[in-house]
């Protein structure tokens, strides 16, 4: 056999890698459709208990203009709560760290928003809001606590010689935190703001869903609901499909957005290279 | 004071009967009395734990001493606030996601000098360290010997009348050690400085140091003192020389005495 440098040969499996990772589960996902369609034809099964994949998606393009209304509705309802939870959460770790009385007199009511379940929160706030602020309010409950959580973890994981250093150089509360807690922490921060945009999806449809209850509302959310009610199956599943797809957009551009500021400097964003 | 000493300077900093209780009710210190002159290359040497870095943090403000005072000279760093200290720890303690143009700067920006004049002193320093042309890098793309040289930089680019470090090179390997003792040497001629550097190495203390305070552990003290008389500039010859032997050979049997003489650990 003809020797190859090590470089090459590493090159050439770090690619198989790559290829193996992206393939392997598009084939999973292509057997398991194919048994879903073949189960369905084979079977008989009538749509309204289980549709086909070729029927959901066919839906998915006759009803683009209704689902993609309300794509949009709740997309920018997650966007908002999102928003909010962030500049929220990192707001309040800030204040927090800077204020011991603020922390104890506020910790725990944070921690009780955060423990009771949104399912159960959402129909009151739908009694005392109008609806659109309610589902807002929801995202927001959901997501704000991991970016409150982590960003107070980063706040108070600063290096002790550094916080020496700027202490040696009489810095000011305000210059440690802008040159010193806030980028130790960013890694944190970016970390608490993946979970949030998940979750602020998900109470963004928990609220939709408790007021689509209440006959009001035209996010994805909502349509599920109405979908259901009419027994439109494929309609239930095609909204499902496109609220998984936010999900997973929602999840990978936070990550990558947590990359591309983290790659020069922090551990977590570095290539594996030895 | 005595007149023996009152022809000599008055000392930049004296540490007299400064003791120090740690809130766990370790005596860290008890009775230290310490002087440094400007200009002068002094080491604290003793075992580990005989409260060297201790004795450092006080001098730097950065922790109280619960019995005896520290004197400042009129002069002295105290009079500027601080600002005339620089500080080097043992781990290069670098900021990881700024630059080491921004890691150096960051003295000046914390005192609200920024602008071209800032820069241009960034960028000498990190000339005097061999460094100007990783301005640009950041901390990790860096080896640990470099790292130390930027932690050095940025301790000096504030031009400081006295330096304090702690065990600044103790995790660097001989090679690197030994070329960056002979570049703080060189620095502090240069710039007409004053160092305390901790220590745990006898060899490292009699090849920098213009005088050695050894330490004595439980409670911190300092032991005895030596002169090490040997002319500056040194270089690699003094490592070789007879007289270096010798001056080694009598700090370690000080430093010997200074551990036997300590209570039990």
């Amino acid at each position: 056999m003809k020797p190859r440098p090590v470089g090459a040969r590493r090159d050439h499996r770090d690619r198989r890698e790559r290829t193996l990772r992206i393939a392997l589960p598009i084939i999973v996902l292509a057997v398991g459709l194919t048994i879903w369609e073949l189960a369905v034809r084979i079977g008989g099964i009538p749509p309204y208990v289980l549709p086909s994949p070729d029927l959901i998606v066919q839906t998915l393009i006759s009803d683009w203009g209704l689902l993609s209304r309300s794509l949009l509705v709740t997309l920018t309802t997650t966007v908002e709560g999102f928003l909010l939870a962030a500049a929220g959460g990192v707001g309040l770790a800030v204040l927090f760290n800077q204020s011991r009385l603020v922390e104890y007199s506020l910790y725990p009511y944070a921690v009780i928003l955060q423990v009771t379940p949104i399912v159960a929160i959402a129909p009151l706030l739908l009694v005392y809001l109008p609806q659109y602020a309610a589902v807002l309010v929801c995202a927001w409950i959901v997501a704000f606590f991991p970016v409150l959580a982590n960003t107070t973890l980063g706040l108070n994981s600063v290096d002790r010689n550094l916080a020496d250093l700027f202490s040696l150089y009489g810095a000011s509360r305000g210059q440690v935190l802008r040159h010193l807690k806030l980028p130790s922490a960013l890694p944190y921060i970016l970390g608490g703001l993946r979970i949030a945009g998940g979750l602020s999806l998900i109470g963004a449809v928990v609220a939709e869903i408790a007021a689509g209850s209440a006959g009001a509302g035209s996010g994805l959310a909502y349509r599920i609901v109405e979908s259901g009610y009419r027994l439109n199956i494929p309609r239930m599943f095609a909204a499902l499909l496109l609220l998984s797809l936010a999900g997973i957009v929602i999840f990978y551009f936070l990550s990558l957005v947590s990359h591309l500021a983290l790659r020069r400097w922090h551990e977590s964003a570095l290539a594996a290279e030895r | 004071m005595p007149p023996a000493t009152a022809s000599r300077p008055a000392p930049l900093v004296a540490l007299r009967d400064v003791g120090k209780d740690f809130p766990n009710g370790t005596r860290a210190l008890a009775g230290l009395n310490f002087e440094v002159r400007q200009g002068e290359f002094v080491s604290l040497l003793g075992p580990s734990g005989c409260g060297k870095s201790t004795a450092l943090r006080i001098v730097a403000g950065l922790s109280e001493l619960t019995e005896g005072v520290i004197e400042w000279s009129q002069a002295g760093p105290a009079a500027g606030g601080g600002s005339r200290i620089g500080f080097v720890f043992q781990e290069p303690t670098l900021m990881p996601w700024a630059t080491v143009f921004d890691n150096v700067l960051l003295p000046l920006k914390l005192k609200g000098a920024t602008g071209d004049e800032a820069a241009k002193r960034v960028a000498a320093v990190l000339d005097r360290v061999g460094l100007q042309a990783f301005a640009a890098s950041y901390p990790r793309e860096l080896s640990g010997g470099m790292r130390m040289r930027v932690s050095i930089a940025r301790a000096l680019v504030t031009e400081p009348q006295l330096l304090l470090m702690d065990e600044p090179f103790a995790a660097l390997d001989e090679i690197t050690r030994f070329s960056l003792n002979d570049d703080l040497l060189r620095m502090w001629q240069a710039l007409h400085t004053t160092i305390i550097f901790v220590t745990h190495s006898v060899f490292e203390s009699v090849y920098l140091s213009s005088r050695i305070a050894v330490m004595a552990p439980r409670p911190g003290r300092i032991f005895t003192e030596l002169a090490i008389d040997a002319p500056y500039p040194r270089d690699g010859n003094f490592r070789l020389s007879a007289e270096y032997a010798v001056f080694c050979r009598l700090t370690s049997e000080a430093l010997i005495e200074a551990t036997a003489a300590g209570g039990a650990p």
